[in-house]
C-alpha cells in the first residue's frame, strides 16, 4: 500500500450540544480503499464530509498530501464526492452533468467530448450522454452520479452511502463494479456504509465508528475474526458473546466451564468478553461435549441451517450444514482458535 | 329508483346552474368593459354603434398617456427589482438552520396579510419623515416593497424541492460560492422566480391603495387618474378610453395566463412520459 494521503489529526467537531466527532484520528493511504462502517448518526457522514471540505472541523488538522487544508474550499480540493441522494442536476443532460467539472476548468472541448464519452463507457452508460437525468433509472443515475465525479480524475473519491437506493441485485453488482474501478483507476476510496456485508466485500480497510469515535480500525479478516471489543463482533456478523474470566494465559473460563484458547497476555481472573462465531462450533455426540443443550428452533438460510439450541437456560446461534431435529439433544464443540477473548469495555 | 334518479338528475342540474351563475357573475362585467370599450357613445350605457376610436385615442391622443406610461415603467422597473432581491433573499433564508428560517417566513408573511391601506399609510409616514418627495421613485419603493414577499414566497417551495446536496455538488465540482448558486440553484429555481415575476408585475399594475398614497398630488398610474378623474367630475366623466385600457390589459393577462399554463402542462407531460422508463 501506497503513502499515507490524507490524516485526521484530533479531529473534533460538533453541532450545537451535540458531539459529533470526537478527538478522531486515522489515516488514509494512497489508492485504498478505506470505509467507515457504523450504525446511522455515529458521525461517518460528518468525518466524509470533513474531508469533502462541507464542514469545518472545530478542533484538529486534516492533511491532504502533506498540507493542511481545514480552510480549503470544497472547490480547491483534489477530491470529489458522490453524494447520497446522487444530487444531479435536475437542468442538464447526462453529458452535460458529467462535462460540468471540466467546464468550469475550461478545458478544451474536444477534451472534454473524449473525456466525457471514456468515462460513459467506463460507467457502461454508452449512448446515454442525450438523456434527461428525469428519465434515468436508479441505478442509471448512481452511474452518472460516479462518473461526474470520477471524470474530473480526483486523488480521492467521496462515497456517501451511494448504493442505499438500490436493490439488493443492483447493488451486489454495483460492489463488484465499484471496486474494479477503484482498481483500475488507481483511485483512493473513501466509503460511508452502514451496511456491514458491504463494507466487507469492498473494503480494503475497515474504519468501525460509533458515537463518534473509532472502535476498530483493521482489515475485513481482522475486524471480523479479532474483534476488538462486544460492540464490533456484534456489529460485524452474528456472534454467541459470553461474559467470561481468563484464568491463566491460553485458559478462558465461560459458561461455568474452561476452554483452551490462543489468547495470552491478560491478568490473573481478569472479566473478559469471549466471542464465538456461529459457523464455530460443531454438532458432537452430547456425551463427548462439555456443552449439551436442546434444539430449540431451526432456519432454513439457503446455505446453511441457522440452528438455536438452549443450553443451561441460554440460546446459542449456530450456522451449521448439518440437519437436527428440533427437540433434539445435542451436544457442541468449539475449536481453542475459534474462541475469541476480547478485553471488556468500560462502561 | 325513479326517484332515486330524479333526485341525480336534480343535484347535477343545480350543479350546473351553480357553475354557470359563478362563471356569469366572474365575466358578466369584463364582457360588459369589453362592450362599452366599442360603444360608440361618449356618455352612458346605450349602444350606439361600433368603433374602434376609444384604443386610437389611447395610443394617439395625450388624454391618459401619462398614467399608461408611469403604470407600465413602475411595473417593469419595480418587477425586475424586486425579483432579483427576493430572489437573493429566498436562497438566503432557505439556507438558514430550521428554526431561524421559519422565523424569517413568518417575517415575510406578515406584509402579505397586512391590509393595502396599512402597508400604503405607513410608508406615506416614513417617506415623509424621510422627507422623500412624494412621485416616481417613492411609488417605485413602494411597489418593490410589497412585491417581495409574493416573489420569495413563489421561490422558497422550488428550492425546497431540490436536493439538499445540490449546492454542495456544484462547490464539489469546482464552483465557487456564487458560481455554485449561479449555475446550480438558480436554473433549477426558474420558474418559481418567473411565476414571483409574474405576481410581482400583475401586483404592481392593479395597485391602487399603495400608489395613491405614495405617490403625492403630481405623479399618476391609471388607478389613481381614474380616480381622480371621477372624484373631479363624477360619474359621467368616466372616458371609454379607460374602458379601452381595461380591455388591453385584461387580453395580456389572458395571454399571460394562457402561456403559463401551456408551459407547466407542457413540462408535466414530458415529465409523466418520462417516469414511464423508470423502473
Amino acid at each position: 500500500m501506497g503513502k499515507k494521503l490524507i490524516e485526521l489529526k484530533n479531529i473534533s467537531k460538533s453541532f450545537g450540544d451535540l458531539v459529533v466527532l470526537d478527538h478522531f484520528n486515522f489515516y488514509i493511504n494512497e489508492n485504498e480503499f478505506i470505509t467507515l462502517l457504523g450504525p446511522s448518526g455515529c458521525g461517518k457522514t460528518t468525518c466524509l464530509r470533513l474531508i469533502g471540505g462541507f464542514e469545518t472541523p472545530d478542533d484538529g488538522e486534516i492533511i491532504f498530501d502533506g498540507k493542511v487544508i481545514n480552510d480549503l474550499e470544497p472547490n480547491q480540493r483534489e477530491i470529489n464526492t458522490c453524494f447520497q441522494k446522487y444530487a444531479l442536476f435536475p437542468h442538464l443532460n447526462v453529458f452535460d452533468n458529467i462535462a460540468f467539472g471540466l467546464k468550469l476548468k475550461k478545458l478544451p472541448k474536444t477534451e472534454i467530448v473524449d473525456r466525457v464519452h471514456q468515462t460513459l463507457k467506463l460507467v457502461k452508460l454508452d449512448g446515454f450522454q442525450d438523456r434527461h437525468i428525469s428519465t434515468l433509472s436508479g441505478g442509471q443515475q448512481q452511474r452518472v452520479a460516479i462518473a461526474r465525479a470520477i471524470v474530473n480524475r480526483p486523488k480521492v473519491l467521496l462515497l456517501d452511502e451511494p448504493l442505499g437506493a438500490l436493490d439488493l441485485k443492483l447493488r451486489q453488482e454495483m460492489q463488484y463494479e465499484l471496486k474494479e474501478m477503484q482498481r483500475t483507476l488507481g483511485i483512493t476510496f473513501v466509503y460511508v456504509t452502514h451496511d456491514q456485508e458491504e463494507a466487507l466485500t469492498m473494503s480494503d480497510t475497515i474504519v468501525i465508528m460509533n458515537e463518534g469515535k473509532i472502535l476498530q480500525i483493521g482489515t475485513p479478516e481482522d475486524i471480523y475474526n479479532e474483534p476488538k471489543n462486544r460492540f464490533v463482533a456484534n456489529f460485524i456478523g452474528e456472534s454467541n458473546i459470553f461474559e467470561g474470566i481468563m484464568i491463566e494465559d491460553y485458559l478462558v473460563k465461560f459458561v461455568d466451564r474452561e476452554f483452551k484458547c490462543v489468547d495470552k497476555g491478560f491478568h490473573l481472573n481478569e472479566a473478559v468478553d469471549v466471542v464465538i462465531r456461529p459457523e464455530d462450533f460443531d454438532f458432537v455426540p452430547p456425551s463427548k461435549a462439555k456443552i449439551k443443550g436442546i434444539v430449540d428452533s431451526l432456519t432454513f438460510k439457503g446455505v446453511h441451517y441457522e440452528i438455536n439450541v438452549m443450553v443451561d437456560g441460554r440460546e446459542y446461534t449456530i450456522h451449521t450444514t448439518k440437519y437436527r431435529e428440533v427437540g433434539d439433544r445435542v451436544g457442541l464443540s468449539v475449536e481453542p482458535e475459534s474462541i475469541h477473548v476480547m478485553r471488556r469495555q468500560r462502561s | 329508483m325513479k326517484r332515486r334518479k330524479q333526485r341525480i338528475l336534480m343535484a347535477k342540474a343545480m350543479g350546473v346552474i351553480l357553475t354557470v351563475m359563478t362563471f356569469l357573475i366572474l365575466y358578466v362585467p369584463i364582457l360588459l368593459i369589453l362592450m362599452l370599450s366599442l360603444n360608440d357613445s361618449a356618455r352612458g350605457y346605450q349602444w350606439e354603434g361600433f368603433t374602434l376610436k376609444w384604443y386610437a385615442m389611447l395610443f394617439l391622443d395625450d388624454i391618459m398617456k401619462d398614467p399608461i406610461v408611469n403604470t407600465i415603467s413602475i411595473a417593469i422597473l419595480s418587477t425586475i427589482i424586486s425579483t432579483i432581491l427576493g430572489t437573493i433573499f429566498a436562497i438566503g433564508i432557505h439556507a438558514l438552520e430550521k428554526k431561524r428560517r421559519v422565523r424569517m417566513m413568518v417575517m415575510n408573511n406578515v406584509p402579505v396579510v397586512n391590509p393595502d391601506i396599512v402597508t400604503g399609510i405607513s410608508l406615506m409616514i416614513i417617506f415623509s419623515i424621510l422627507s422623500f418627495t412624494l412621485g416616481f421613485s417613492t411609488v417605485l419603493i413602494a411597489h418593490v416593497f410589497f412585491s417581495i414577499p409574493y416573489v420569495i414566497l413563489n421561490i422558497i417551495p422550488k428550492l425546497k424541492r431540490l436536493d439538499p446536496n445540490l449546492y454542495e455538488a456544484g462547490l464539489d465540482l469546482g464552483c465557487s460560492r456564487i458560481e455554485a448558486v449561479w449555475r446550480v440553484i438558480i436554473p433549477n429555481i426558474s420558474t418559481g422566480i418567473l411565476t414571483g415575476a409574474l405576481m410581482a408585475f400583475t401586483m404592481s399594475i392593479d395597485d391602487f391603495v399603495i400608489t395613491y398614497f405614495t405617490s403625492g398630488n403630481e405623479y399618476m398610474n391609471v388607478s389613481t387618474w381614474l380616480y381622480a378623474a371621477l372624484a373631479r367630475e363624477g360619474r359621467n366623466s368616466f372616458t371609454p378610453v379607460a374602458y379601452a385600457y381595461n380591455t388591453i390589459i385584461f387580453l395580456l393577462t389572458i395571454i399571460i395566463i394562457v402561456f403559463v399554463n401551456t408551459r407547466k402542462e407542457r413540462k408535466v407531460r414530458t415529465h409523466e412520459k418520462s417516469t414511464c422508463f423508470t423502473p
